[in-house]
């Protein structure tokens, strides 16, 4: 049974969450600052076998074990190019949003750093299970660190957001559930990759689609399932937003990637025109009201439903560009979004406001912090040279190779986001200040956990090369087997018709 | 007749120990050592017997009595259960000292006819276990010094306890004057449909009305949030789980008379469907935690229909596996409110409040079990209610699936606030006794609260046993390696 020999991906997962478990014997918050620290280092250096990954589409650090045999359950792990970048964000992400809350949190120190440890385990879970129960399992224990990192360290209003995200999201993925047992009845199997190569009746396909995308579009939200979004990050601790904007909403659109695409290829053709064009809107809408806000996080909060916008339209684009756009943009947003998210920590810990009237003028006070800032501003909307621009200018060659009327409605999101990070950036560097005299600029600390991801944002801007030769495989057989499967499923059947029917059968059987 | 002592050891043992507790109940009040001291030593070791004779099967008393894999499952979550009741009532505040040894004389013949239940294959013992099971529990459930609503329990709990136990009775004339046996293994053989024989199937509803009022299932459910709130707490975590393990077996060896699409199935899929909802509307309106809990287990009852009507033995592998997850995740929870009430008072949601600074150790634990009668992974509660789902879709149920899917979905917001309260709520002064914090409650909790998350981490050996149970229910020969293992 046992089919690997180091099981890198296992000790990945397992690791935060023993060394978790060794923070309740530890008292002083200093000391559990230094530990949690020690541990997420010493998982980005566990992560180092992951650079034997081979450039090509296949699942690879393969683990299986019979988990329970008379469902067919298994303990199946395993990554492509798709997955190990998410892998490798969330364990890089770790250390900064350690670095980032050290001074931040203010009580139950030792409750935060176990909440951030079960969480990177929790998601580095999702991100590798290849069996759909066990991705399941993941999926909702990520919840439980979540809600208590936004309702416990969070702001004035966090019983309030918490409860919203907890709500929103574990209704959506009981949806996810009902599709998994669905899947398993259908299939006979919950092997992910044997999955992927069955071809499902479009009347199936139809429902499991539906049930799937509505949790996958909750989490990663989708207007206009975004409403638990500005509220849980303007409510979260620094920490909390960072991992939130950085891998937890990356967690939806690879459920599209993962699951969407290849286990329900016609009924995602079908759908599609409706993705996309609710992908725009929440491109435009999330802009334009990210625009008009005068508190910082929640103006980054709605950038988010922007960004993520992108990612969702590159991937119902269907073509090489819009879905590899898809993933920089994924790689991209975590990036940059969790810079945003940790710098307006920093700036919340010295104004102790996040309005933007209260926080003017830093350029004169904290210019290495401004130059940070508007750096990642520019990032953000997709400066050329920045990460930000490889990705948003795949999407557009893949919305405007899809349409031109797709093409044409995105223009106006990147100008809005150029615009609503301009204003911001320019207020706060030069606008008039309120009580900034006291401020220091960055610190040591805040030096290296906004370098690192500075550095990444110019390398992926720069030189993107080695990232496309790690997701082009995995990307190119994602597309085949999408073409191939979708066309199979359409031309035996008729979509409307087969939904009619469908719909139909569902009411009788009810009666 | 036929008989073999040797599959009845666990019985034997339990009826010793219960004939002490008699002995001591009925010697001098001054009689040393107290039951306290000893009891829990019994109550561990019958639940050991229990599992060593798990491989014990046969017949005897006329083929009344059967021990195989079913019984001997619920038999071993039985004596699990009256082990860590005893453990948690062994600290009751408000029972009076003279009354100790009657009252666990009474939980254990309670317990024992919850056993013999777990054995019974014919509707005459059925109703005579039954009864030895209830008998005992209308004296315990008045037993709280000096409360008046204790007695309004213990009165509503004998008065629909009566009425259930007539109907079941009235049910029972009515299947032997149609079907002309009593016997499960030839009922089995009968017709069930309306068309076929109408009074048979109104009798057998009418008797499994019996077992719905112990398990609480809609609309047989009125004295359970009443009787829970009445009772002690340590009472209350006996009659919220103990009586439904035998509600649960019955069910389970009955629902092999019943076949997806019958009118009798329907009607349970229909009472587990409208059990789940009302359950878990009425709960969300609660603030007293045993009134919630009581509310939230009309909704179990429902969850565990969705398997009984599968007509399959992963159907019924799934609710036996399903009854004893909510047995542990239960007495959990049970655990934890006797633990911070330790004077004995009713919990309110706000007496929670800052549990986790007052006894970490209880409130980690409360979550655990919160989360596991919510069904998030990775609790046995998510792996038994996944096992239902699967067991029970594309039988011919569906909506009742997508109905479970639905209610899991609403009993999060009244299970999260039993943890919203405990770890996000800070606590104001007040007059109540501090929770007690000492190892015994610690490691108790701990102990359930790492059997709630392991089982649900490693279900396999446990689902196999309760798979194979429902598979020898069907007639299938399971091959006796993999019973256990």
């Amino acid at each position: 049974m046992l089919d690997f020999g180091y099981p890198v991906l296992t000790i990945l997962i397992a690791f935060p969450l023993i060394a978790a478990c060794g923070l309740f014997f530890l008292r002083a918050p200093q000391v559990v600052r230094y530990y949690t620290m020690a541990v997420s280092l010493i998982e980005c250096l566990l992560a180092v076998p992951l650079m034997g990954f081979k450039l090509n589409a296949d699942f690879q650090f393969v683990e299986k074990l019979d988990w329970v045999h008379q469902w067919g359950l298994q303990y199946y792990l395993g990554v492509d190019g798709i997955s190990i970048l998410m892998v490798l964000l969330t364990i890089a992400v770790l250390p900064l949003c350690v670095m980032c809350s050290w001074t931040y949190i203010g009580k139950r120190e030792k409750e935060f750093h176990f909440c951030l440890l079960f969480m990177t385990s929790a998601v580095l879970g999702v991100f590798c299970a290849l069996d759909l129960v066990l991705f399941y399992v993941f999926w909702e224990a990520m919840l439980i660190p979540m809600y208590l990192l936004i309702a416990v360290w969070g702001g004035d209003d966090r019983k309030y957001a918490s409860l919203k995200f907890f709500l929103y999201t574990l209704a959506g993925s009981t949806l996810l559930l009902a599709a998994i047992v669905a899947f398993r009845i259908t299939g006979g199997t919950f092997s992910i990759p044997d999955l992927m190569q069955m071809n499902f009746s479009f009347r199936f396909q139809f429902w499991a689609f539906l049930a799937m995308a509505l949790a996958f579009a909750i989490k990663v939200p989708m207007f206009p399932f975004h409403t638990w979004l500005p509220a849980a990050h303007v409510q979260a601790p620094s920490a909390g937003s960072v991992i939130l904007a950085a891998v937890l909403l990356k967690m939806g659109t690879y459920g599209f990637l993962r699951f969407c695409l290849p286990l329900t290829p016609a009924a995602s053709h079908y759908f599609a025109p409706m993705m996309i064009a609710i992908s725009i809107v929440s491109i435009l809408y999330g802009g334009a009201i990210a625009l008009g806000q005068s508190d910082i996080k929640k103006l980054v909060a709605y950038s988010s439903v922007g960004h993520m916008g992108f990612v969702t339209l590159g991937i119902f684009l269907f073509n090489q560009r819009g879905v590899e756009g898809a993933l920089f943009q994924m790689l991209n947003h975590g990036i940059v979004t969790g810079a945003l998210f940790m710098m307006i920590g920093a700036v919340y810990e010295r104004s102790h406001s996040r309005e933007i009237s209260k926080n003017m003028g830093l350029g004169k006070y904290m210019p290495g912090f401004m130059f940070f800032w508007g750096f990642m501003a520019l990032a953000s909307f997709g400066f050329p040279g920045t990460n930000g621009f490889v990705g948003e200018i795949l999407v557009f060659i893949g919305a405007f190779k899809q349409s031109l009327i797709v093409g044409a409605l995105i223009v106006p999101g990147a100008l809005l986001a150029a615009a609503y990070m301009f204003r911001v950036s320019l207020k706060m560097a030069w606008g008039k200040p309120s009580s900034a005299s006291t401020w220091r600029d960055l610190n040591a600390r805040e030096w290296i956990y906004l370098t690192i991801p500075a550095v990444f944002v110019l390398w992926i801007g720069l030189a993107p090369t080695p990232f496309f030769k790690l997701i082009d495989p995995s990307v190119n057989k994602l597309l085949n087997n999408f073409d191939q499967r979708k066309v199979a499923a359409v031309e035996t059947e008729q979509p409307m018709q087969t939904a009619a029917a469908a719909l139909s059968g569902l009411l009788a059987e009810k009666e | 007749m036929n008989f073999n002592i040797t599959a009845l050891v666990p019985e034997l043992f339990f009826l010793c120990m219960v004939l002490a507790l008699m002995v001591q109940s009925l010697g001098s009040r001054e009689w040393k050592p107290p039951v306290e001291k000893w009891l829990p030593f019994g109550a561990c070791a019958a639940f050991f017997v229990t599992i060593t004779g798990f491989h014990l099967h046969g017949t005897m008393f006329w083929d009344v009595y059967k021990v195989d894999l079913m019984s001997q499952f619920f038999k071993i979550v039985i004596t699990f259960g009256f082990y860590i009741v005893v453990l948690n009532a062994s600290r009751q505040p408000t029972l009076e000292e003279g009354k100790r040894a009657d009252y666990y004389m009474l939980l254990g013949f309670s317990t024992l006819g919850l056993m013999m239940l777990a054995s019974s294959v014919e509707l005459i013992t059925i109703y005579l276990a039954l009864e030895l099971a209830s008998y005992s529990m209308y004296a315990v459930i008045p037993l709280r010094a000096k409360d008046k609503g204790a007695a309004e329990a213990g009165i509503k709990y004998i008065m629909f306890g009566a009425v259930a136990t007539a109907l079941a009775l009235y049910g029972l004339s009515y299947i032997m004057a149609t079907q002309h046996t009593t016997y499960i293994a030839e009922l089995m053989n009968k017709s069930w449909s309306f068309a076929d024989q109408p009074m048979a199937v109104v009798g057998l509803s009418l008797f499994l009305g019996g077992m719905f009022f112990k398990l609480a299932l809609f609309p047989f459910h009125f004295w359970c949030p009443d009787v829970y709130q009445g009772a002690s707490n340590e009472t209350a975590a006996f009659v919220a789980t103990m009586p439904k393990m035998g509600a649960i077996v019955v069910l389970c060896r009955l629902a092999v008379l019943l076949k997806p699409g019958l009118e009798i199935t329907t009607i349970l899929a229909v009472l587990g469907a409208l059990s789940m909802t009302f359950g878990n509307l009425s709960a969300l309106a609660q603030t007293d935690i045993k009134r919630l809990l009581g509310f939230s287990s009309v909704a179990h009852a429902g969850y565990i229909m969705v398997g009984l009507v599968s007509g399959t033995p992963e159907g019924i592998g799934a609710a036996a596996f399903y009854g004893m997850a909510y047995l542990v995740m239960n007495l959990l929870v049970f655990w934890i409110v006797s633990r911070v009430a330790s004077d004995g008072r009713n919990l309110k949601l706000n007496d929670l409040n800052g549990l986790y600074k007052k006894a970490p150790a209880l409130a980690f634990s409360l979550a655990a079990g919160a989360f596991a009668l919510v069904g998030l992974p990775p609790t046995m509660g998510f792996m038994g209610k996944f096992f239902l789902i699967t067991s029970a879709w594309d039988h011919g149920y569906n909506w009742l699936v997508i109905t479970l899917v639905v209610n899991s979905a609403i009993a999060i917001y009244y299970y999260l606030s039993l943890f919203r309260h405990a770890f996000t709520e800070e606590s104001a002064p007040s007059q109540a006794a501090p929770p007690d914090n000492g190892w015994f409650a610690s490691a108790g909790a701990g102990m359930l609260a790492a059997a709630v998350l392991l089982i649900g981490m490693v279900p396999a050996p446990l689902f196999n046993f309760a798979i194979n149970a429902g598979k020898t229910l069907y007639g299938i020969t399971v091959t006796f390696a993999g019973a256990g293992h």
